[in-house]
């Protein structure tokens, strides 16, 4: 299988839609002339035209509010939030329309709608560029959440969900851009809603997405050294949320460590902890963990940002106390 | 239904069209009466926003429109959703919260929206449809074609952030989308002048690059002319136009409100100019308005008993719908 960057799957698949469907087009901040700030859309305002790759002004609000717009209408609007961060200047028009109007309207019409974006820290941006958001889109009934951790998925989940009916946001991470990782030659949609163990194992089982996949496979390397087999099981969508992978993978290990950059308090990661321990109780060996960022901004200073969030040898160390806990 | 404006201010629109626009403004009166009078009886829940006073603007905005077009529309949406050719029947049940509502009573009054209709929406945030609005000109674009829209939205949107982006947006891009300002001087109950250093709101648009027009709100033929004018424009791929429609709300906020604070003498004043009794006057067919409104009551009626003998959503089908 041919190597791609996470940037380049990104926008092969982009390239792909927009080629197969008139319907798919780009609008963003930086996106068209400059190929955007990450380098995603690098050559598509060449082969598409200004029409179907649009720079906007720096008015978040307005043209993520034109996308769902240009949806309604149906159109296959792909809007770019450089980063996360600025998805806060349009909340109302994702949370109070996007996520509503279908529901609305009593489901009598669709808004297909991409909300790319990113997040995360790695680049020394501080506070208001290195956040990790999901729980707020996580939270709104109505929206789709997509967090690929590696160039196949990030291709194929991006491919579902500029074809996919409803609105998807779909958060990058701006670590990953340059990572490379094998991606099939051939055409590939992978389905929203289904989880991928990134490594099998018996005896401890982490649950991750985004960057943190790799931090975790990292973490299970060190394990195996150990002689612990941990399975590291990628969410890849939280909404639609993979419970049947979920529950399956829990109950084979009995023990779980949730990992998530994204800070603690009020994380997604509570929330999964909660349905591993309703539905699945019984089955567990001990109480299933949580290791996340800090309830802290994120700081400037490349060791104090780094310090925010969970570390490989942090990781490997609470799954090797877990995987020797219990009864 | 769509004529070229005419250059001569004193040519009016055909006859058919005046009857047309005149059969939804008192539609709209009408059906506002009824929701009132709905609401105080407790049938109606949640916020009920009238149009009444302004119907003018509706009117005369959509008469410009052809059926493929689109609006996009606001809390104070019902004269919207009439003039845009909406069925009474499914607008009742809506707001009395049926199954056979526009939205199957997912909505109500603040969120009708049909797809057949090209409505893209009532919205409970102010200001919430600019963006969409000018989402669906820009989605004209992508695709390729003729149509435009109309964003209707009031004096206290216009103050909001969201404004000031979708007409710079529209400016740069010449998109086909006509921003129907309906100043009626209130934003809930503040008064323009406690909300902007400038009221002249039809200003605003040339700072964006957009040409702004003032016209009569309450004269359904000036806001026709205008908004002919300004969808030629857009169609012709000259982008944006601006129409601030002054006019006046008969009541309250909502419902609920019973406006102490608009001055008596000046309420008085506007109702002088009731938007139907002047379009009554450039009419000057009795009969033919008197079978307009006839016509009105009768289609009213069934759209009450229609309503009314809805059932309520299916609980169960609205549970089963819902992820775990």
């Amino acid at each position: 299988m041919p190597e791609l960057l996470y940037r380049e799957a990104l926008r092969r698949a982009l390239d792909e839609e927009m080629a197969r469907d008139p319907h798919v087009f780009l609008l963003g901040e930086t996106i068209a002339e400059r190929g955007g700030s990450f380098k995603v859309t690098e050559g598509l305002l060449a082969r598409y035209g200004p029409e179907r790759v649009i720079d906007t002004p720096i008015a978040e609000a307005s043209f993520t509010g034109m996308a769902v717009g240009a949806a309604l209408i149906g159109l296959r609007p792909v809007v770019e939030l450089l980063f996360i961060d600025f998805a806060l200047l349009a909340m109302d028009q994702i949370v109070n329309q996007a996520a509503k109007i279908e529901f609305i309207s009593g489901g009598r019409r669709r808004l297909p709608l991409v909300i790319r974006t990113q997040g995360g820290v790695g680049e020394g941006l501080a506070a208001q560029h290195s956040q990790s958001l999901e729980a707020l889109f996580y939270h709104v009934p109505g929206l789709k959440v997509v967090m690929p951790a590696t160039p196949a998925d990030a291709y194929g989940l991006l491919k579902s969900a500029i074809r996919d009916d409803h609105p998807v946001v779909f958060i990058e991470h701006k670590r990953l851009y340059a990572v490379s990782g094998p991606v099939p030659e051939e055409e590939t949609l992978l389905p929203l809603g289904c989880a991928d163990w990134k490594r099998r194992g018996g005896d401890v089982t982490l649950v991750s997405w985004s960057y943190m996949v790799h931090r975790c496979l990292a973490a299970a390397e060190r394990l195996a050294e150990r002689g612990i087999e941990a399975e590291v099981l990628d969410l890849r969508s939280l909404v639609p949320l993979d419970r049947k992978a979920l529950l399956a993978s829990a109950r084979k290990t009995g023990r779980v460590l949730i990992v998530h950059e994204a800070v603690r308090r009020g994380g997604v990661g509570g929330d999964l902890a909660a349905t591993i321990m309703e539905e699945a109780w019984g089955e567990l060996a001990a109480p299933v963990r949580r290791l996340a960022g800090r309830n802290t901004p994120i700081p400037y200073s490349r060791n104090l940002e780094e310090a925010c969030i969970p570390s490989v040898d942090e990781i490997a160390a609470a799954a090797a106390e877990i995987a020797a806990a219990g009864r | 239904m769509v004529t070229p404006a005419p250059d001569d201010e004193t040519v009016l629109p055909p006859r058919e069209l005046l009857l047309t626009m005149y059969r939804h403004m008192f539609a709209t009166r009408r059906f506002e009466e009824v929701c009132l009078d709905f609401y105080r009886q407790g049938l109606i829940r949640g916020y009920l926003h009238s149009y009444i006073g302004e119907e003018a603007v509706a009117a005369g905005a959509c008469a410009a429109l052809r059926p493929d077009d689109y609006i996009a529309s606001t809390h104070r949406g019902h004269g919207h959703c009439i003039a845009k050719g909406a069925d009474l029947r499914f607008m009742m049940a809506e707001i009395l919260g049926r199954e056979t509502g526009y939205c199957r009573g997912r909505g109500g009054s603040m969120h009708i929206a049909s797809a057949d209709l090209n409505h893209l929406g009532a919205n409970g945030i102010v200001g919430g449809g600019i963006p969409l609005a000018t989402g669906a000109a820009l989605g004209i674009r992508v695709r390729g074609g003729d149509q435009v829209v109309i964003s209707f939205f009031s004096d206290g949107a216009s103050n909001n952030g969201v404004f000031a982006e979708s007409l710079n947006l529209a400016g740069v891009f010449r998109l086909p989308v006509i921003y129907l300002l309906e100043n009626n001087f209130y934003a809930v109950s503040t008064p323009i002048e406690c909300a902007t250093g400038c009221c002249e709101l039809a200003g605003r648009g040339p700072a964006y690059g957009v040409p702004g027009i003032c016209v009569d709100g309450n004269d359904a033929i000036d806001v026709w002319r205008e908004t002919c004018r300004a969808v030629a424009r857009a169609r012709r791929g000259e982008g944006p136009t601006l129409i601030e429609a002054r006019t006046f709300r008969w009541g309250g906020h909502h419902a609920n409100d019973p406006g102490h604070y608009i001055d008596p003498g000046r309420l008085a004043a506007w109702k002088e100019r009731d938007p139907l009794a002047i379009l009554r006057r450039r009419i000057d067919e009795p009969g033919a308005v008197a079978a307009v409104e006839s016509g009105v009551e009768a289609e009213l009626a069934a759209a009450i008993d229609f309503a009314l003998n809805s059932p309520e959503p299916d609980l169960a089908s609205f549970l089963a719908a819902i992820e775990p």
